[in-house]
């Protein structure tokens, strides 16, 4: 039913780490949505009628929904669910969603790269439409009339000649006698009768949110567990050479101290290793830690100094290398002379810091772990899990909470791993907490990059000749810390894909060590990928003295599909043909910022200005156009924000939306202040003080979605938002200022 | 021993009398709804009212709530929802919601003292309640509807 490609999640623990990381995995989907055979302990299994792994019916008419998404905040744990209830026809207030465990009969559970409505959306509607065809034919049998004159209608079949009803609740146990339908056989509802598609829902949980009962993984407990909180090697590839816990032995309510072994090999996702303080409650585990006495063995990362490192990056960005898309002869164009134009752009590493600090629960018992984690990547932990402890990871149950936040982040289980390994050691169930300390200083960062950016323009100012290169260290590092070059996927995000219309155009990317843990962040490397390249294209429409709206779309060029003949083309795991970089959508939804926006038109006051970005990522097309004013501190304030997405057919508009709106205060944060550092291998920045993020006095004010009715296939939603923002912001700097952001954040920057 | 009301209840606690009240609530009295986001008072997460006034409780040493009247959100609304949660589900302001229990108590403290908040006012009272969804606009309007329906 599914494309199934030969990538294997625990080839990539092991050390495969070429191919895209949650761009790929998430194609691998069961290899049948039907329960028959296929041994399970969810609620759904239990129920009298389940025709899919997916939905269960009970004789009470409640229909029961795996949540088999993880839920940090994007809605997914509502939204794909109710993509079922539609095809369904089920009454929404009657459904009752239980979140899965990890287990891979639900297909994918890794909840990133913004795909679980795209890949979900099909398997839902299938699971959602065998359910509802056997529950008529059981109403048929039952009334003995042809099943053509059976329709169902919310909960309930009806006989259309005689007005007849049968509830779902009564007609559960004759369905489940019925054999189970293949997918060839089913028929959809018609899109005029979608009940929830396209109209969406609040989220499943918004009450216990809003009430204060909704359980995170900071709120998951089990009897009688302890608390523990990791001092870990500062340096990464660290080890304790010795520790004294003398002191720490005397804070009231700690129990014991126990060694974590520091990771083998790559660090993929194993813990860091480290000293763990064991208490009765969680201050009391704090306090014990700062008693600690430990004496590292830092190893070879601690010559790590990032001012340096940027240096060499830079350096390196100027100088040819590795040609990853080439079109015409860039270098014969450039040599033709004429007028030249360059820029260097450079982006800072950032942490993720999701308002839930990292925290798990687990206890080992007999050989088998049950954990409850806030995590993206359910199945991941059980990988991990296992092979931490050694045993196989059928013996890992892992339980999803909500989610404090993600972005990215909470899909490297090394801090579950850190609670199955405490377990083992103290013989009870451990919770680790994370404090925002750790979460900083112990990140998979967000990587930092340097761009070089070169163009030779003709007498108009359109680019004859455009090169691009780009260098940071890669996420695949973390599979094999000697890998150096962007892997496929990463430059697939917003580089190799490069939409614009240029005769002569060579993408680059150079090589750098990984020398902190490297990992995926909300929208990956599409930020510093659309920076450099929206930043870039705004300054040779400001040399050529045209404006910026007009020049990009020249720029862009008429509406097409980007060839990417022999370009390797990830495409964010999405089939070229079905999602294709289609360049008349992508000028479509950047003609309708400008107009929403009043580009042009509006006038502002001195120390105003208005920036706009275009960018396709997760196969969505998203324009910003930002209005910013800078004040004579320089201090900025945004008081709009117009952004306009083409991401197909959006399943929950509502919940789409606040997306958009988040995205633009994500954004806001990274170019105000995102910036982690490193000195003598240790990360500078601990907390909100030193590592700040937008509060609600620097966010937008008022940010305008727009969503672009559209019929293509469901694309990404979640991501999306955040490339775009950043560089219209800069831009929009540069209109008010004068002054030419080329590298962040701005608290580095004097505007004033 | 410290002895305190929470939501209404008496209770009395003989431990650290160092330890924050975040850490009594949540670990002890397992009112998890007051979160933790980051123990210095930066981002508000842990935000509860002390004799109706928001504090952060991440802080606040149990020492220093000795004979106060704690309210956290799981008694904000105590007879049904407040008019700050109602008004927090009818803009639909939540994303993760992990920051949201710490919002609503400083909007709902914040509200005592300005019947009709400009922007200006709100942004004031609210910066120091960290969102990294990104709720802000949200708030700010839900902010303003609670208002109305307090006035």
């Amino acid at each position: 039913m599914s494309v199934i490609e030969n990538v294997s999640r625990r080839g990539f623990l092991k050390g495969l780490a070429s191919a895209g990381v949650f761009v790929l995995s998430v194609r691998l989907l069961p290899e049948s949505l039907h329960a028959e055979g296929l041994p399970g302990n969810a609620g759904v299994d239990h129920a009298v009628f389940n025709p899919s792994v997916y939905v269960g019916i009970d004789t009470d008419g409640t229909v029961h929904i795996i949540a088999h998404r993880s839920e940090m905040g994007t809605t997914s744990r509502t939204s794909v669910p109710l993509i079922l209830a539609d095809e369904l026809d089920a009454d929404w207030k009657r459904v009752k969603l239980e979140q899965a465990i990890g287990d891979e009969r639900y297909g994918s559970q890794n909840t990133d790269g913004s795909h679980s409505i795209r890949e979900f959306f099909e398997p839902m509607r299938q699971a959602g439409a065998t359910a509802r065809m056997m529950l008529t034919q059981a109403a048929a049998n039952q009334w003995s009339v042809p099943v053509s004159e059976c329709v169902a209608n919310l909960h309930t079949i009806v006989h259309s000649p005689s007005g007849r009803k049968l509830g779902y609740g009564e007609l559960a146990a004759a369905a489940a006698k019925l054999p189970v339908l293949k997918a060839t056989e089913l028929k959809y509802k018609p899109k005029t009768s979608w009940r929830y598609i396209g109209k969406g829902s609040p989220s499943y949980d918004l009450s216990d949110v809003l009430t204060g009962k909704a359980v995170y993984g900071m709120d998951a407990r089990m009897d009688g567990m302890v608390y523990a909180s990791i001092q870990r090697p500062p340096v990464l590839g660290g080890k304790v050479k010795s520790f004294d816990d003398k002191q720490a032995l005397k804070v009231a309510g700690v129990n014991q101290t126990v060694s974590i072994d520091p990771f083998q090999g790559p660090w993929g996702f194993q813990p860091l290793g480290g000293v763990a303080v064991i208490a009765n409650n969680t201050w009391a585990a704090f306090q014990g830690r700062k008693n600690l006495q430990i004496e590292w063995d830092n190893g070879p990362n601690a010559s790590y100094d990032s001012e340096q490192y940027k240096k060499q990056l830079q350096q390196t960005a100027r100088s040819s290398a590795k040609v990853v898309r080439n079109v015409g002869d860039a270098d014969g164009a450039f040599a033709r002379g004429g007028k030249i134009i360059e820029a260097e752009y450079y982006l800072p590493h950032l942490a993720h810091a999701a308002m839930e600090p990292l925290v798990a629960v687990a206890d080992f018992r007999d050989g088998k772990v049950t954990t409850w984690a806030p995590t993206q990547n359910p199945q991941a932990v059980q990988d991990t899990v296992a092979t931490a402890l050694g045993i196989t990871k059928e013996n890992v149950t892992c339980h999803v909470t909500l989610l404090g936040g993600g972005f990215g982040r909470k899909s490297k289980p090394d801090y579950v791993a850190e609670a199955a390994i405490l377990s083992k050691k103290v013989g009870r169930s451990v919770k680790v907490v994370w404090t925002r300390e750790d979460d900083i200083q112990f990140d998979y960062y967000h990587s930092v990059a340097a761009m070089y950016m070169k163009a030779a323009v003709d007498a108009k100012g359109n680019p004859t000749a455009w090169l691009q290169r780009s260098v940071f260290p890669p996420i695949v590092s973390m599979g094999d810390p000697k890998l150096n070059y962007g892997a496929d996927f990463e430059l697939g995000l917003g580089w190799t894909d490069v939409p614009f219309n240029v005769p002569n155009l060579r993408v680059e990317n150079g090589p750098a060590t990984a020398q902190v843990r490297i990992g995926w962040l909300r929208s990956v490397a599409n930020i510093y990928h659309a920076f450099a390249v929206q930043t870039f294209a705004d300054e040779l429409a400001h040399a050529a003295g045209r404006d910026p709206v007009e020049y990009m779309l020249e720029l862009i060029g008429p509406p097409r599909v980007v060839d990417m003949t022999n370009v390797k083309n990830p495409n964010y795991g999405g089939n070229y043909d079905i999602y294709p970089n289609d360049t008349g959508r992508l000028r479509k939804v950047l003609e309708i910022a400008a107009e929403k926006s009043g580009w042009g038109k509006r006038k502002l006051a001195k120390g105003s200005g208005m920036g706009i970005a275009v960018h396709r990522s997760f196969l969505t097309y998203v324009a910003n156009v930002v209005e910013v004013q800078v004040g004579n501190d320089g201090r900025i304030h945004i008081p709009r924000v117009d952004t306009v997405v083409d991401a197909g057919l959006i399943t929950n508009p509502e919940a789409a939306r606040a997306q958009f709106e988040g995205a633009a205060v994500f954004g806001t944060s990274i170019a105000l202040s995102g910036s982690i550092t490193a000195t003598n291998g240790a990360i500078n920045q601990s907390n909100f003080d030193t590592y700040p993020v937008a509060r609600m006095r620097e966010a937008p004010l008022q940010t305008n979605v727009t969503l672009v009715e559209s019929d293509a296939p469901p694309a990404g939603i979640g991501e999306p938002g955040v490339p775009p923002f950043i560089p219209a912001l800069c831009n929009a700097i540069f209109a008010a200022t004068g002054k030419r952001v080329r590298e962040l954040p701005l608290s580095k920057i004097k505007l004033a | 021993m410290v002895k305190l009301k929470v939501n209404g209840m008496e209770r009395s606690f003989d431990g650290d009398a160092s330890m924050p009240l975040l850490w009594y609530l949540r670990d002890e009295l397992r009112l998890t709804g007051t979160k933790f986001g980051c123990g210095m008072s930066l981002c508000g997460a842990c935000t509860v009212h002390k004799d109706g006034k928001a504090i952060r409780s991440c802080i606040t040493p149990m020492s220093a709530v000795s004979g106060a009247e704690i309210t956290t959100i799981e008694g904000l609304g105590a007879d049904g929802m407040h008019p700050v949660q109602k008004a927090w589900m009818k803009i639909n302001v939540p994303q993760c919601g992990y920051c949201q229990p710490g919002q609503m108590m400083q909007a709902a403290s914040f509200l005592k003292t300005k019947k009709s908040p400009t922007d200006a006012d709100i942004d004031a009272a609210m910066s120091g309640n960290i969102c990294r969804c990104g709720t802000y606009q949200r708030v700010r309007a839900a902010i303003k509807s609670a208002a109305e329906e307090l006035a």
